[in-house]
Parts: structure tokens; C-alpha cells; sequence
């Protein structure tokens, strides 16, 4: 079907003896958020990894709003529209927070390569303005002119998403953006995650925080040992036993 | 690291303009104002500024820059002997010849990075050393080194009708480049390199660069291809560095391939670091302690002790230049060895960071002052308390 934007077709991918994602079928609908949970070394991030070019599968391709991003470079899946958010935040440590938004937004102005020594960083009013404005949306406004290195880790996060919102990605891959944040900050990321949702970009999220998931995902797949087990709407996934018993130890959600 | 505005920048350029300028005056007191080492201060400088576009901004360290050096030189000579001995075609000719060069090996080095690219840019300026003295002889005139000679062609200035009698000396449209006239040469293109490199710094092209150095693979996934950029940084700091060794050959026509020996190479990291990598002045600075010493420190010898300590007792007079005479004369680079361990041990930034530090001790002051106060306040407040209560 054409509204499915995301589709993982077969994805096949091995360490050595350990089978980390076994012929893993997955559609994302446009403009949805998806949800990936799944127990520690289920296979999650390396699924993120194979999208954005990090690792390369065994077999099987990653389709993406008709172009196909298995064998492609990073940095022309950064261009075909799909961003990543790190698990570990990625940052500039050297530059200023401003300066880690606006680098961003001159990869999306400026293409993989251009060379203009010239024109001021000063003259660059548009990006500035730009890039202050998103950071206005995850509330670093008023620091951003200090050194970005010195953050804390959960106001790194933050900054890690403003960093993928100033490219208007068409495809935000989210690894627990709230792993590591106090309760007030995970509500925060909640209100600020489910903004962009009134946009109409599509998410991808890998989370363990239930309340996380549960507050956002219109869809949730359930990934254990390298297999979905699993996929539905979120009533569909609290009331599925399989998933009790395999993810969640037959605990209450 | 807060931007400077533009009107900042074009106060730091008048300032530096107004001071390379009258560097002949200020630089009198300590004895370096003779023409001879205020170019090498100039050259030298110019292939610092260079190697700093590389190294302080993408933090890839380049250990095979005198190959560009050497290039630049040859090239110049050559535009002596066969065009003219105006400097304007040898200049032009040398960087963009260095520039070809750098292209060549920084898309082979820039392959790998860290060390490996480190090694890599030595192996080729090496091979470029070894090459001068061997194979290339016919180019180079091997040990010799490249010089003028009574029956070199000159085609354009003869075009012009311009004959020379005797061995012909470097000129600026007529105006010979010797003494100050050739030092004020190499001055006002230190000062467009200065300006050139002040803009990389302050656009988004330097922005990136810094980017890359603070972390490389983010930039991949950020939708950048960061080759290009470190190639086009490694063929303009490239260009650099053999407009520099032009200019050596322009204040002495005369190249030889010890210009291209890894000690050269080094000695532009040593210069870079000990003033401060990835700062505008910093390298100059570190170019000036070095050529500094290199040519003054190596002048003195024990009699100019005693003349310089001649105010102490004699007993403290005779152990003084004793201590110090192993330093000074053929012993310079023990000097330098020494400042430089105790810059990057103290100083990790360099001499920048040194002054940087000073600029900071009366905020420093303030802030200790304000800490006191507040503390005395709040023990004061406390005694009223406890007094009350």
C-alpha cells in the first residue's frame, strides 16, 4: 500500500553466531507514531542501525517513500528525509548549543558539500533564526549560548531532537529519547514529542518507558530475541498474553 | 565560544595590520628588527596560519606540510629561471603548484584518519625529500639545491626587453626584493593571508570544519559527506604552505630539498601547538618564539653571558652562564625543548591560553571577592540569628 512510508521487507542480520534481527517484516503508516518495545538485547537499536546505514543487513531491504536505503551512505539517508536520535546522546561537545542546531540546518539548506568561506556566520540570519526557534520548542532557548558539552544528560537529549527537528525530517527514528530522565523531564519530552505528532511527521520509537509508549505509539510492535512477536494498536498489545508472558513477565500494564 | 561580530574582526584586522606594518619598530628593543628575520617571521607565519586552517579547526594532524614547502620553493625558482624574475608569476605558480600536490596526497591520506592519516602525510613528504635528492635531480639539482645561473632563459623579461648582466635578483616590477622592500612584500600577503583566514574561521564553512573535529561521525548522520570538507581544508592549508616556500625563494632564490625534511614538517606543528592550535593569533605567536630563538638564542655565546650578567657578584655572575650557557648558542633547541614541555604540560592550549588565563584573573578576582563578601554576609546574618534568638 503507498501510505505505508517505512517498510522493512526481510531484514536478516547476524553478529557472528548471534542472530540479531530474523527476517524482520515491519510497515509504518505515514504520519503515525510507531512503537518498538522490546527486552534488552532484542534486537531494537540494531533495527535502527540497518535503517540509517549504520550496519548493513545480511538480506533483506529498508524501503523508504520509494527509494531503497540498504547500501546507501549515511549521510543520503540523512538526505532522503529519515534522522535519528541517538541512545547515547551525539553531539558537538565543542560548539555552543546554538551552534549544534545551526550545524544541522546548514546540512539541510546546503546539501552534502558546499564551499562558501565567505559569507559570515553572523550573516546567516535565516538558519540563526531557524535554529532559535526550535530550540524555543524544547526549551534551551535561554542557554543557547553556552558550551554544549557542559549539559546535562537529559538537556543533551533535548538538544538531540532539536537537532533533528530543524531538518523537518520526513522519518524521525527515536532511540529512548527519556532513558535517563527524571520523571518531570520524561513528561516534558512527552508534551514536546507529542507537538511534533500534531505535525504529521512519522516517528519511530524504541522505548522502555511504558508510560512513554503508551501516551504516544498509535502503533506498537513487540521485538524478543531478534523476532516480532507481536503487533498492534496499544489496547491490542496490553491485552496480548504473548506479550505478558515473553516481554513483560506476566506483569499489569 | 561566543562569535566575534564583524565590527570586532575588522578592529583584530586594522590592529594586526598596524602591527605587522610597524613590526621593524616595536621589534627593535629585543634586537629582531633586521629585515632578514622580520620575512622569516612573515613566511613562516603564513605557512603557520596555514597548517592551522588544518589542524585548529578539523584537528587532523598533518606531519608531511614541508613537502608543500619544498614545492612551493621549486616552483618559484623555476618561474626565476625560465619566466621572469618578477615575484608575482613565481608566487602564483608556487601556491597553485602546492595546491595540485596537496589535492594528490590529501585524497590519498585523507582515507584514513587519526595516526594513520598522520603517518600517511609523512610518508608522502619523505618520499617527496627522497625524491628531490634521487630521481628528481634533473628538477631539483639534488644536494646542490636549485639556484640561478648566468645563462637562464628568463623568456618573458626578455619579451619585455629587459636584459640582466651577472646573476639578476628577485623584483616586484622593478623594485628589488631585498632588505625592507622584500620584507614589506611578504608583510602585506601575510596580512591577506591573515584576512583570508579569518573569514574560513567565521563562516559556516569553518563552522563545519570545527564540527568535524568535535565529532566526525555525527556529521555523517547529519547529512554531511565530510571528505570533501577535510580535502578542501588539507589543499588550502596545501596552498598555503607553498606560498610560503615561494616566498622563501623570493627573498633568496634558492631551493634544496632539505626544505622538505619531516624536521620542517615538525617544526610548523611545534609552532601551531606552542602558540595555540585552532586560534587566530596563537599560531603566529608560536612562529615568533621559535625564529625567535632559532636566531637570536643561537647568537649568544658565553662571552655575551658575562656581558649580560656582568651587574651580578662575580661568583653569582660565573654560576649563572653556567647554568644558562647550555641553553643558549648551540644549545637553542634544549631552550625551545624545555618551553615547549613546559607549554603543552601547563598550557595545554598554548601561549593563547596562557594570555587567555591572565585576561580572566581580574573576573577571577571579582568573583573570590564577591564569594568572601556573600560568606561574611551570611555569617553575620547567622550571629544576628542566634544573638535573637
Amino acid at each position: 500500500m503507498s501510505d505505508y512510508i517505512l517498510d522493512i521487507d526481510k531484514v536478516d542480520k547476524t553478529f557472528g553466531g548471534l542472530h540479531a534481527l530474523a527476517d524482520i517484516n515491519l510497515k509504518v503508516e505515514k504520519g503515525t507514531v510507531h512503537a518498538i518495545i522490546g527486552p534488552n538485547g532484542a534486537g531494537k537499536s540494531t533495527l535502527l542501525n540497518v535503517c540509517i546505514g549504520k550496519l548493513a543487513p545480511n538480506s533483506g531491504t529498508v524501503n523508504f517513500d520509494g527509494q531503497i536505503l540498504t547500501g546507501m551512505h549515511p549521510y543520503q539517508i540523512n538526505k532522503a528525509g529519515v534522522v535519528r536520535v541517538f541512545q547515547t546522546p551525539e553531539i558537538f561537545p565543542d560548539l555552543t548549543i546554538l551552534q549544534n542546531v545551526m550545524v544541522p540546518a546548514f546540512a539541510k539548506r546546503d546539501g552534502t558539500f558546499t564551499f562558501n568561506f565567505w559569507k559570515s556566520m553572523s550573516a546567516e540570519r535565516k538558519i540563526r533564526q531557524e535554529a532559535e526557534h526550535v530550540l524555543e520548542d524544547v526549551g534551551l532557548a535561554e542557554q543557547m549560548h553556552n558550551h554544549s558539552g557542559s549539559m546535562s544528560r537529559g538537556d543533551k537529549r533535548r538538544l538531540e531532537i532539536a537537532m533533528a527537528l530543524v531538518q523537518h525530517p520526513k522519518l524521525l527514528l527515536l532511540d529512548e529519547p527519556t532513558a535517563g530522565m527524571s520523571r518531570h523531564d520524561t513528561n516534558r519530552t512527552i508534551d514536546l514529542l507529542k507537538k511534533i505528532k500534531e505535525r504529521g511527521m512519522t516517528k519511530v520509537i524504541i522505548e522502555h518507558d511504558m508510560h512513554v509508549v503508551f501516551s504516544l505509539a498509535d502503533r506498537i510492535s513487540v521485538l524478543a530475541q531478534g523476532r516480532i512477536i507481536a503487533e498492534g494498536t496499544p489496547d491490542e498489545i496490553r491485552g496480548n498474553p504473548k506479550v505478558q508472558e515473553a516481554y513483560l513477565g506476566g506483569a499489569e500494564l | 565560544m561566543s562569535m566575534a561580530t564583524p565590527k570586532q574582526d575588522m578592529v583584530t584586522m586594522a590592529l594586526f595590520t598596524a602591527a605587522v606594518l610597524s613590526a621593524p619598530l616595536w621589534l627593535s628593543p629585543i634586537g629582531a628588527n633586521y629585515p632578514d628575520l622580520l620575512q622569516k617571521f612573515a613566511i613562516y607565519g603564513i605557512f603557520a596560519i596555514g597548517f592551522n586552517i588544518l589542524f585548529g579547526l578539523t584537528g587532523y594532524l598533518s606531519f608531511g606540510h614541508a613537502a608543500f614547502l619544498g614545492v612551493g620553493s621549486y616552483t618559484a625558482v623555476w618561474s626565476f629561471k625560465l619566466l621572469s624574475m618578477n615575484v608575482i608569476p613565481a608566487v602564483i605558480f608556487g601556491t597553485l603548484l602546492a595546491g595540485l600536490f596537496a589535492l594528490a596526497i590529501g585524497y590519498l591520506s585523507l582515507r584514513r584518519s587519526g595516526i594513520y592519516f598522520s603517518i600517511l602525510t609523512l610518508a608522502f613528504a619523505q618520499m617527496c625529500y627522497n625524491l628531490a635528492y634521487s630521481v628528481l635531480t634533473p628538477i631539483t639539482n639534488g644536494e646542490t639545491g636549485l639556484q640561478l645561473d648566468i645563462g637562464d632563459p628568463h623568456v618573458l623579461d626578455s619579451l619585455f626587453g629587459i636584459e640582466y648582466t651577472g646573476l639578476p635578483s628577485t623584483s616586484l616590477f622593478g623594485l628589488q626584493m631585498t632588505g625592507y622592500s622584500g620584507f614589506y612584500f611578504c608583510a602585506v600577503i601575510l596580512i591577506l593571508a591573515f584576512f583570508l583566514s579569518l573569514r574560513i574561521f567565521r563562516s559556516a564553512f569553518g563552522m563545519k570544519l570545527r564540527a568535524i573535529k568535535s565529532n566526525q561521525t555525527r556529521m555523517m548522520y547529519t547529512g554531511f559527506n565530510t571528505r570533501p570538507y577535510l580535502l578542501t581544508a588539507f589543499v588550502i592549508s596545501g596552498m598555503y604552505a607553498g606560498l610560503a616556500g615561494s616566498l622563501l625563494a623570493v627573498t633568496d632564490p634558492l631551493a634544496g630539498a632539505e626544505r622538505m625534511q619531516w624536521t620542517a614538517s615538525g617544526e610548523v606543528v611545534l609552532m601551531t601547538i606552542l602558540g595555540g592550535a585552532g586560534t587566530l593569533i596563537g599560531p603566529l605567536l608560536g612562529v615568533g618564539l621559535i625564529k625567535y630563538f632559532e636566531n637570536i638564542f643561537s647568537a649568544l655565546n658565553e662571552q655575551t653571558l658575562h656581558e649580560v650578567f656582568a651587574f651580578l657578584p662575580d661568583w653569582i655572575e660565573n654560576l649563572t652562564v653556567a647554568i644558562v650557557n647550555p641553553f643558549v648558542g648551540e644549545g637553542w633547541h634544549l631552550m625551545l625543548g624545555v618551553l615547549f614541555m613546559v607549554i603543552v604540560i601547563f598550557l595545554p592550549g598554548g601561549v593563547m591560553e596562557g594570555i587567555r588565563r591572565i585576561a580572566d584573573l581580574p573576573r577571577k578576582f571579582r568573583r573570590k571577592a564577591e564569594k568572601r563578601r556573600q560568606e561574611a554576609e551570611h555569617a553575620a546574618a547567622l550571629r544576628a540569628a542566634e544573638e535573637e534568638g
